[in-house]
């Protein structure tokens, strides 16, 4: 009897840890500075080049940072999304123009709606690396401290927002 | 029928004109001098030295983006980047520890192909020689378990004569 046994034991082991493996998805690399200081820039507008914005003025309030590119098809997927929710008023969203032409960025929020308050401009992507971007779309929700509570790693889904991104918001701006 | 035939004719004549056209224009754009476009090939980096550290550092990272190779081999834009990033902190003359330090802050352990020694990697670290040694344990058992099994089946002397008597008519058989 053991000798059937040990070998069945040990391959339904096997098979749930493959099954396990199978669900989980290698691309979602958990981010090291979840609940760390959301690392500091300033950084040029994409409309106005000669103004700067800098990652301290938002302190005091919840704020997304959205990394995005023209160049980025995922990116189109989320954006009607993103508009949404810059119009419901639940949070303001910062747009990180990452490696990108101004041009084809400008047009590029034209013809897809912008829900930015401010974008800024991130062209050789230092501040991605920064921020421990490795693909666009990315989407960061940072506190009234300054510190970020969560990193959304590919485009903003429906799910995503309503189960985790705006009940965690709501959540952010009751803290003092 | 005569006005075919002209239609013909015509016809043709303006196909083997047609054809006669494109080989002048080929001819023509033989005519342009071909002028050199080409230039030196650029090194690929001013400092050997910084090129030979940064690729020994980046042989043991792994690029984020296309997560079986390393930083070194990929040729994404991620890797790109992050290879700018080190050859720029070898100029800054930080220590390779400083510089893994970096991105591993930004990217977390993930980046690392050798992974530190920590209370979540230690089925990593330890997992093979457990398995090992299992495996090692089992195999004893088994042999041992035979060695026992071989010793009980011992002959006696009349199965031993029974058995030679079998063989000898086997051989006796084959000859005639």
């Amino acid at each position: 009897m053991m000798r059937y046994l040990i070998p069945l034991v040990a391959f339904i082991v096997l098979a749930a840890f493959l099954l396990v493996g199978l669900t989980l998805n290698p691309r979602q690399v958990p981010s090291p500075l979840i609940d760390k200081p959301a690392p500091i820039f300033q950084l040029n507008h994409l409309h106005e080049p000669d103004r700067l914005m800098a990652s301290n003025d938002n302190l005091g309030k919840v704020w997304l940072l959205n990394v995005w590119a023209s160049w980025c098809v995922a990116c189109r997927d989320e954006h009607p999304l993103l508009v949404q929710l810059a119009d419901s008023g639940i949070v303001p969203i910062y747009g990180l123009n990452y490696k990108d032409e101004r041009n084809t960025a400008l047009q590029w929020l034209k013809r897809y709606g912008d829900p930015y308050t401010i974008s800024i401009v991130d062209t050789d992507g230092r501040v991605g690396i920064d921020y421990g971007v490795y693909g666009v779309p990315e989407t960061y929700v940072i506190d009234k401290k300054g510190i970020i509570r969560h990193k959304q790693i590919g485009p903003v889904t429906v799910d995503a927002l309503q189960k985790t991104i705006i009940p965690l918001i709501i959540e952010l701006q009751k803290q003092v | 029928m005569f006005k075919n035939n002209y239609l013909n004719r015509f016809v043709v004549s303006r196909q083997s004109n047609g054809i006669k056209g494109l080989f002048f224009i080929f001819f023509l754009f033989l005519l342009i001098p071909s002028v050199g476009c080409s230039k030196e090939a650029v090194p690929v980096a001013e400092d050997p030295v910084i090129e030979k550290r940064m690729l020994a550092l980046t042989m043991d990272l792994r690029c984020l983006v296309c997560q079986n190779e390393s930083i070194a081999d990929s040729r994404a834009d991620f890797s790109n980047d992050i290879r700018r990033e080190i050859r720029e902190q070898i100029k800054a003359n930080k220590t390779d520890q400083e510089i893994v330090q970096f991105l591993v802050d930004r990217y977390g352990d993930f980046v690392l192909y050798n992974p530190p020694m920590k209370p979540t990697t230690i089925l990593l670290w330890f997992g093979p020689v457990i398995l090992f040694i299992i495996g090692l344990g089992s195999l004893i058992v088994y042999l041992r378990r035979r060695r026992v099994q071989i010793q009980d089946v011992s002959l006696s002397q009349v199965q031993l004569e029974r058995a030679e008597a079998l063989l000898n008519e086997n051989k006796k058989g084959k000859n005639v």
